[in-house]
């Protein structure tokens, strides 16, 4: 992850997450948070009632009044800040990719003239030109030339990537600025509607809008805390036939400890954290719904080239023919390639390395080094002592033995097509007129791909890969690299063929793509995502795009999508689970005065019937500031079956959620009763 | 020897749930058995009686509304019965027409399979009234319960093609379930010394000299369904602990299973249909572990008896006897306390009224929760809702949008399931609460402080539950009673009834995600555990302030 952002919490982000916490009282914004309105409801009445005792006859309570206001007031702040902090974290990353978009002038083609006007006079379909050190002034597709563009303002990459016209390289970003070379760009957004605006206003939380299953969940929680209300509201006349007189303060006090606010008041930052987090890793989320759904995925479709193998053909094995030994045909092939600077030459002499072979290196000193060309398909070095080495395809390599009057080892052709059936590439290596061996190419899985799927196959997703090569390769590569799926001499219809034929199953389905050619797969899939150096038409179908263009960060999305689920069910179960010890310290409380015998359901043995309300109510007011950092980064998660993975969360968050305000509640009644 | 009778009958109940609950799935299956030859040609000639041509499957929606449809009939009939069955045929005993409020009360009460009784049997009701009304509507209002249970099923383990047929089901619960095993059990209770009679009642000039009405009439039959179909209304104002409808321990427990086996059943047949009988069984045992825990509550408090009537000296190594019939014992009335309550049959076999604070404690919690076996049909459409709360809660956390058999549970269904969950503790509370506040209300409790908190709790916890048992010290034939009741059985049937079809329908046109490592699965012991701990959690904790102050408070106060 070579431009991984780095997630900010610098002292200006508290400090206006703080300044927004009092901002964000305002009940028409509280409102949208059922739960959290509900506190701020019960909050204004305490508050009522501490400003006017008499009115309300509560002057001998204005003390433990003011404090549960006080306790209410922070629970409510302590929710928004949440909410803030996690605002703020998208913000900040959103002013760093703001700092690209400064207006700059752009060079418009109007007939023949060339004008200079502002970047946001321009419109789509204007045609710009762009010359070397300018910045491009909008998004768009290169009609004509090529140059190196510096787009780390978007990916952090400082390397500078070509773009040219027709092609999958043709896309520019807005803001990224063009180091060499001069291009002609036709603008495809309006101001206001490109690329990193869109982005901008998605980190920002500025156009979020609910995941489904965040709305499923508040309506969850909006019910629970209709129950909690009406077991509330019915407690007091209930117990008023029993002549025990509850007080309005106490009756709030129990009714916010009962409501889930827990998971109320950190629900919004776990879903915009969980936004920031697929930002950190240089992907963009078109919307929360789509980083949902990635945690849902079944199957995955990933091209082979680029994502699994490193799409070059890599050196992996050398077989003699005829009479010559391995460490001859290692030897000559090895001689070959000494100033050959081709992946496939550097990867002879790191296979030589890795097989512990050696090589004399002197030998080559002063040869004239041979380049391929398409016509002779073989490369090589004379040396100086008059011999000349070549290595090549085999046909070629095998005439111009014989044009030198050699003689072609029996097994040669028997050992070529053995390599090719495989699915790699024989190359021949030869020293004048005798053929020594074959070196076996072939596409070469990246390290740690096969343990990667061996991962999702735990997750329960199944991967198939996509390419063009014939089938006996593709099957190769498959094995080797461990997908459960092949798709051989694949074209982009099939593509789609695939996502429908999983979809109609039921599956949801997660697919990369770069080119134009991807664009209605991309469409297709569940969660589709682009690589930020294909094209636009791609980019506008997907709902992510990868700044890096890494297309197995798919991988982590799926993590990431899974993660968000994961830490709003476990704070839910932690929250619902927390109930038990709250019920256990505020009823025996609240009827311990007029029915002493209560007492035996006092099993932590608080201090007092006023400080066992108080601590309870404190516990669930620092339990959200203690529970931000895990709503933040979310809940860990390492891939394994679901039924290992819920037991376990089950454990921390269900029984955790038991025990702990247990230990909590005690914990803050030791202190409490020290005053009360 | 208390807990061998227990078990024996627990034992008897296991073994009787595959067969019963796979019969109950060949019924409903729509495919071609056996069975077919001998009740087919009695249905179709009710097909051709009541004009039913085309039995193509419902949408749930219309599967609702035929069923509510074919309920407000049968409703307005019985009441009219009620008005006027003074005048009307088989009145042997010139029993009067019943009041406007009782009336009401009495049909929403059958209707609803709550079969909650303000009038007292004996007294209140001819034996046309006991037949055509009472004894009809338990077996209509069983198989209303019985047919949303299989179309729910049906919803949430089919893909697409509706519900099902509700006429044909609702005459196939007839032809095939309750009538057959109704006639079976009426014979074997007549067997047993249950009186089965149209004669009038007896009268006898006893030894002392006085002259004594002995109540009769046709007892068996009506018991019979009483229990099979949950109902729970007695022949006799002491239910299940007059001698005639419950005469010795065999007819105890032959009552016992009739009411229990059909409910416990049901997990399994959802098994059957879901294909997947693991599945069946774990939530059958979820059922089985609340069953066992609230039957330990009752009977240990019951054998420990009142500390204040040991405090006087008096031996109660027998247990608390206080309202219990000797020929059953403590075993006995604990087991079929929990059992009525759990089924919520409402039957009675000992006074619950006298029932000591924790033993009342355990039967007002099972019919709170509602899905401990629960009635014909609903307790299990409840337990299966607490089944998707667990899901969707836990469901999450192993990072996947919440599935239950293969659908996912968004947004649609929670709105729905919010209605059937919030009903529930607002039926109650708030008219307990109500009940509190009126003399109205006040006036009815025969005893004061925690007891009388009970009282009125327990009448309309089971009246929202459709139990229909009480806590009978209560003064409840008055128009407040009978109206707010009358409601809230209203309410408690077909509000959760609704809003569980149309979760159903919701989840019958999803496509269903294929199960894979990573899907939360619902057929395992750890689910089974989930399952219980949800229904705990939201079920028990929304009533545990109220039971604090009744049945709680009373026992601390009086240990």
């Amino acid at each position: 992850m070579s431009g991984q952002r780095k997630s900010m919490l610098t002292g200006s982000i508290v400090k206006h997450a703080l300044k927004d916490s009092f901002i964000k009282l305002n009940p028409v914004v509280m409102m949208k948070n059922p739960v959290m309105f509900v506190v701020e409801v019960g909050t204004f009445v305490v508050l009522l009632m501490v400003l006017f005792p008499a009115y309300f006859n509560t002057g001998g309570r204005t003390g433990f009044n003011l404090t549960v206001f006080l306790i209410l007031l922070f629970t409510v702040l302590f929710a928004n800040f949440a909410e803030a902090l996690a605002e703020g974290r998208g913000k900040a990353q959103a002013d760093s990719l703001k700092k690209s978009k400064k207006e700059t002038t752009a060079n418009k083609v109007v007939g023949a003239d060339i004008k200079v006007v502002n970047s946001t006079e321009l419109r789509k379909g204007d045609i710009v030109i762009v010359s070397q050190g300018e910045m491009i002034p909008g998004d768009g597709e290169v009609i004509e030339g090529l140059a190196s563009v510096d787009e780390s303002a978007i990916t952090g990459e400082s390397a500078p990537v070509i773009k040219e016209a027709g092609g999958d390289f043709s896309s520019v970003t807005g803001g990224t600025r063009v180091v060499s070379d001069r291009i002609k760009v036709v603008i495809t957004s309006d101001p206001g509607e490109s690329f990193i605006d869109r982005m901008i206003s998605l980190v920002e939380g500025a156009s979020r809008q609910k995941t489904p299953n965040e709305i499923a969940l508040n309506t969850l929680l909006t019910t629970l805390t209709l129950i909690f209300l009406i077991v509330v509201v019915t407690l007091a006349p209930i117990a008023k036939y029993l002549g025990v007189a509850l007080d309005v303060p106490v009756l709030i006090s129990l009714l916010v400890c009962l409501i889930p606010t827990t998971i109320g008041g950190l629900l919004s930052a776990i879903g915009i954290a969980g936004m920031d987090r697929v930002t950190q890793f240089n992907v963009l989320a078109m919307s929360g719904k789509a980083v949902e759904a990635s945690g849902d995925i079944n199957t995955m479709i990933l091209d082979k080239t680029g994502t699994i193998t490193y799409g070059n053909r890599m050196a992996s094995q050398f077989i003699p023919a005829g009479d010559a030994s391995l460490t001859e045909t290692a030897y000559w092939a090895a001689v070959s390639s000494l100033k050959d600077e081709t992946p496939e030459g550097r990867s002879v002499l790191e296979l030589m390395k890795k097989q512990s072979m050696g090589y004399d290196e002197s030998i080559a000193a002063g040869g004239d080094f041979i380049e391929f060309k398409a016509e002779t398909r073989m490369s090589g070095i004379d040396l100086q002592d008059g011999r000349h080495v070549r290595k090549g395809a085999v046909d070629a390599v095998r005439q111009w033995v014989l044009s030198q009057g050699g003689s072609i080892p029996s097994d040669l052709s028997a050992k070529s097509d053995a390599i090719a059936s495989e699915g790699g590439t024989p190359l021949a290596v030869a020293v004048d007129s005798s053929i020594y061996g074959l070196i076996h190419l072939k596409d070469t899985v990246k390290p740690g791909m096969k343990e990667r799927f061996e991962q999702l196959r735990e997750m329960g997703i199944k991967t198939i890969m996509c390419t063009g090569d014939n089938p006996l390769t593709a099957a190769t590569i498959a094995r080797e690299a461990g997908v459960d799926e092949f798709i051989a001499e694949s074209k982009p219809e099939d593509k789609i063929a695939v996502i429908r034929r999983e979809q109609a199953e039921g599956k949801l389905v997660a697919m990369t793509g770069d080119g134009t050619n991807d664009a209605p797969a991309l469409a297709q899939a569940d969660v589709g995502i682009a690589m930020n150096s294909g094209t636009v038409a791609a980019k506008e179908a997907a709902n992510m795009v990868d700044l890096d263009s890494d297309p197995s960060k798919l991988i982590e999305v799926v993590a990431i999508g899974k993660q968000l689920l994961m830490t709003r069910g476990a704070l839910t179960t932690f929250s619902i689970a927390n109930d038990v010890a709250k019920y256990f310290a505020i009823i025996p409380a609240m009827f311990m005065v007029a029915i002493p015998q209560m007492q035996a359901l006092n099993v932590m043995h608080l201090g007092s019937p006023l400080s066992a309300i108080l601590s309870a109510l404190i516990f669930n007011a620092v339990i959200i500031p203690l529970l931000i950092p895990l709503a933040m980064k979310g809940v860990k998660y390492k891939p394994m079956s679901s039924a290992r993975l819920l037991s376990r969360n089950l454990m921390i968050f269900g029984l955790g959620g038991v025990i702990a305000p247990f230990a909590g509640i005690k914990l803050i009644d030791l202190i409490v009763h020290l005053w009360i | 020897m208390d807990i061998l009778q227990i078990c024996i009958v627990i034992v008897v109940l296991l073994l009787l749930v595959k067969p019963v609950g796979s019969y109950v799935y060949h019924v409903f299956s729509n495919e071609e058995n056996r069975t077919d030859k001998i009740f087919g040609p009695v249905e179709k000639l009710l097909y051709q009686i009541i004009g039913l041509k085309n039995r193509s499957s419902m949408s749930w929606k219309k599967y609702a509304l035929s069923m509510i449809a074919t309920n407000i009939i049968l409703v307005a009939v019985s009441y009219l019965v009620l008005r006027l069955m003074g005048g009307l045929p088989v009145n042997p005993n010139q029993t009067g027409n019943m009041e406007a409020s009782l009336s009401f009360n009495t049909v929403i009460s059958f209707m609803t399979n709550t079969n909650l009784q303000h009038y007292s049997g004996e007294s209140g009701m001819s034996y046309f009234g006991q037949m055509i009304v009472i004894t009809m509507m338990m077996f209509t209002s069983a198989a209303s319960g019985l047919v949303i249970a299989i179309a729910f099923i049906r919803g949430v383990t089919r893909r697409g093609g509706g519900l099902g047929n509700f006429f044909e089901d609702f005459v196939k619960a007839h032809t095939r379930l309750f009538l057959p095993l109704a006639l079976i059990v009426t014979l074997v209770l007549v067997g047993l010394q249950v009186p089965q009679t149209l004669d009038p009642n007896v009268t006898v000039n006893t030894l002392g000299g006085a002259v004594q009405h002995i109540a009769m009439g046709p007892v068996a039959s009506l018991e019979s369904i009483k229990h099979l179909g949950t109902n729970g209304g007695g022949f006799f104002g002491v239910n299940s602990a007059h001698p005639f409808e419950n005469p010795r321990p065999l007819t105890n427990v032959i009552e016992i299973l009739s009411m229990w086996t059909i409910s416990a059943s049901l997990p399994y047949t959802f098994g059957r249909f879901a294909k997947n009988r693991k599945q069946g069984w774990i939530i059958f045992s979820a059922m089985m572990v609340l069953f066992l825990a609230f039957l330990s509550l009752t009977y240990f408090s019951e054998k420990s008896g009142n500390p204040l009537i040991h405090d006087l000296g008096i031996n109660s190594t027998q247990g608390s006897m206080e309202g219990k019939e000797v020929r059953f014992g403590v075993a006995q009335s604990a087991l079929f306390t929990t059992v009525t309550t759990a089924a919520t049959t409402g039957s009675v076999n000992n006074m619950h009224d006298t029932l000591t604070p924790l033993g009342g404690l355990a039967p007002l919690a099972e019919m709170m929760l509602n899905v401990v076996f629960g009635g014909k049909g609903v307790g299990f459409v409840n337990m299966i809702m607490y089944a998707i709360l667990g899901v969707f809660i836990c469901g999450l956390m192993v990072g996947r949008t919440p599935e239950f058999l293969g659908r996912k549970i968004e947004s649609r269904e929670m709105k729905l399931i919010a209605i059937a969950i919030l009903a529930h503790p607002l039926i109650i509370l708030a008219p307990t609460a109500i009940s509190f506040m009126t003399h109205l209300g006040t006036d009815a409790l025969s005893n004061p402080m925690y007891h009388g908190l009970s009282q009125s709790l327990y009448e309309f916890t089971s009246s929202a539950a459709n139990n229909g048992s009480g806590f009978e010290g209560l003064g409840d034939n008055t128009v407040f009673w009978n109206v707010s009741t009358g409601l809230v059985m209203l309410l408690g049937r077909y509000v959760s009834i609704i809003a569980l079809l149309g979760v159903a329908g919701s989840l019958s046109r999803k496509q269903p995600v294929p199960e894979t490592i990573g899907t939360f699965h619902t057929d395992t012991k750890l689910f089974g555990g989930i399952l219980v701990g949800t229904v705990l959690l939201i079920g028990a904790l929304t009533f545990l302030p109220v039971l604090v102050l009744g049945p709680i408070a009373e026992y601390l106060t009086l240990r």
